[in-house]
């Protein structure tokens, strides 16, 4: 691993040291560069390495799977492809995330496919974060697609972070839920420069009293614009609330699209939209304690998006 | 010393405040009350900085303030509590704190100066600051943030208003004990007797004018007459 590499990882997945954990795979510039499973977790790759097939056996509890992706070659496209098959009434943590350095001018692009196909009862934490960076004018592209599969009384949490330095994002969610399934996203976008950031969800709820609740809290500075699209289809007694939040500074921009269909009685959906700049009071009760506008600005927006 | 100097504020065409003068002196407690609408919170957030008058001038120990932003009057010592507690998205109650003294700050000294205002228990400080606290919570909250900062001038902009009794009545022992021993200005708006009470001053304001001023015991009779 090279410096750069280790500076890029702490950008995803923070001070800890991958190699010293207990299940990981890195993949860099589309090749595994390291690799560690065990009796409970399997990760086998997938024919020319196009991906991971990553096997969680039944009952498996506490287990942390680390999938970090590091870009550092420049006009380097990496498709990838990673399927999780959790066993039933697992309890997992997945960390994942792709960083990208791209100090050249070509355009790097990482598209990420993850599948998540959770057994009865199993319960999974997904943590993906987004960075890059890099002076050189070649563009830094992140196009994550997440697929999620629900059996009866399992659960997903799935909390994505993107901040700044990625260029253009097109970010697919697509879930199907059973019985008696949670699902909760927690998603936080923000955009800059001349960034483009486009996300898209789209959730049905087959099953009986399946429950689902999206957040999304987006910051657009400058001249970056955003897109949020959400459809939750309820076919059954279900529960969904949707949510989404953005501030907007400067030329920013921000478009939220929300649709909810209902397609039996008992569907309880709701959606949530607001987008505005700072409230004026938030500013003045942190000058009023000190702070200078833009530090205020500054705690504002760390805080909507902690 | 606060010097207040003909200060005039007009919107929609409505005098909010006409020709203002007012001196506050150092150690002193003033209460500020009158009808509503008469332009007291006008008149508060004049003197931080959140609204700038038409014409007049505010002067801070001797210093021409008018034209200070809130971040220099601020630093200048002047807190203002807000009459609706300003709700935030992800901040905490510890971060709220941590901004108000201006470095960092133990648990520990965060949660005295909770205990100052009645909260004693520190699951507090974790928590994020809107709805989810009560009124009463938030506005406990806002007066310890500008406490914190051990103003040379304190306004606290109705801190009874939309909270209940038994809250009410633990906020009156803490102005009790700001009169006892602050060596600053403090200014409360307050149309509460057990405020009142407390004042050195009280200051009655009547369609932005200063209808009366003097001692709280002199005035005290005719104001809970009236």
């Amino acid at each position: 691993m090279e410096k750069l590499d280790n500076k890029i990882l702490k950008e995803i997945i923070g001070d800890k040291n991958v190699l010293e954990e207990d299940v990981y795979n890195i993949r860099k510039n589309g090749k595994c560069v390291a690799r560690k499973d065990n009796p409970n977790i399997s990760i086998v790759s997938k024919e020319n390495n196009k991906g991971l097939d990553i096997y969680v056996k039944e009952n498996t509890l506490f287990g942390i799977i680390h999938i970090p992706v590091i870009i550092t070659e420049s006009g380097l496209k990496d498709v990838v492809e990673n399927d999780f098959h959790i066993g039933k009434n697992s309890n997992i943590v997945i960390l994942s995330g792709c960083g990208v350095h791209n100090p050249l001018n070509k355009e790097s692009e990482h598209d990420g496919i993850h599948r998540f196909y959770l057994e009865e009862g199993a319960k999974v934490k997904y943590i993906e974060k987004h960075y890059a960076e890099g002076k050189g004018t070649g563009k830094k592209i992140l196009n994550p697609t997440t697929e999620i599969y629900l059996e009866e009384n399992a659960s997903l949490t799935m909390d994505t972070i993107q901040i700044k330095g990625v260029d253009y994002s097109e970010r697919k969610t697509y879930a199907k839920l059973k019985d008696k399934s949670t699902l909760t996203i927690t998603e936080k976008i923000m955009t800059c420069d001349d960034e483009k950031a486009i996300t898209d969800f789209k959730i049905d709820l087959e099953g009986n009293n399946a429950s689902c609740h999206v957040t999304s809290r987006s910051v657009a500075t400058d001249n970056s614009y955003q897109e949020f699209h959400s459809n939750v289809v309820g076919y059954n007694k279900c529960y969904a609330h949707v949510e989404c939040d953005a501030i907007i500074k400067d030329e920013g921009k921000i478009r939220a699209i929300p649709e909810i269909y209902a397609k039996n009685v008992d569907a309880n959906l709701v959606h949530e939209a607001a987008i505005g700049k700072i409230a004026k009071d938030q500013l003045a009760k942190l000058m009023s304690l000190g702070l200078t506008e833009k530090e205020a600005e500054n705690a504002i927006i760390e805080g909507f998006l902690k | 010393m606060l010097e207040l100097i003909d200060i005039c504020f007009t919107r929609n065409n409505k005098k909010i405040l006409d020709h203002v003068n007012l001196t506050f002196s150092d150690n002193k407690f003033y209460v500020i009350t009158g009808p509503n609408g008469s332009g007291k919170s006008t008149l508060a957030k004049i003197i931080m900085g959140i609204e700038k008058p038409d014409s007049g001038r505010i002067l801070f120990n001797g210093q021409d303030i008018t034209s200070l932003d809130i971040t220099n009057r601020a630093k200048l010592g002047i807190g203002y509590t807000f009459q609706q507690p300003v709700n935030f998205k992800g901040i905490k109650v510890l971060d709220l704190l941590k901004f108000a003294v201006g470095l960092n700050i133990s648990k520990e000294d965060a949660l005295n100066l909770l205990k100052s205002v009645g909260i004693t228990s520190p699951e507090y400080l974790d928590r994020e600051i809107n709805n989810s606290l009560s009124g009463g919570e938030l506005k406990r909250i806002e007066i310890a943030s500008v406490l914190a900062r051990k103003p040379l001038l304190g306004i606290f902009d109705e801190p009874e208003a939309g909270i209940d009794l038994w809250s009410f009545q633990s906020l009156a022992e803490i102005f009790k004990e700001i009169e006892n021993n602050s060596q600053a200005i403090t200014i409360v708006i307050s149309h509460q007797e057990r405020i009142l009470k407390i004042a050195n001053q009280i200051i009655i304001l009547a369609n932005g004018k200063v209808k009366k001023i003097g001692p709280a015991k002199e005035m005290l009779e005719e104001i809970l007459n009236d």
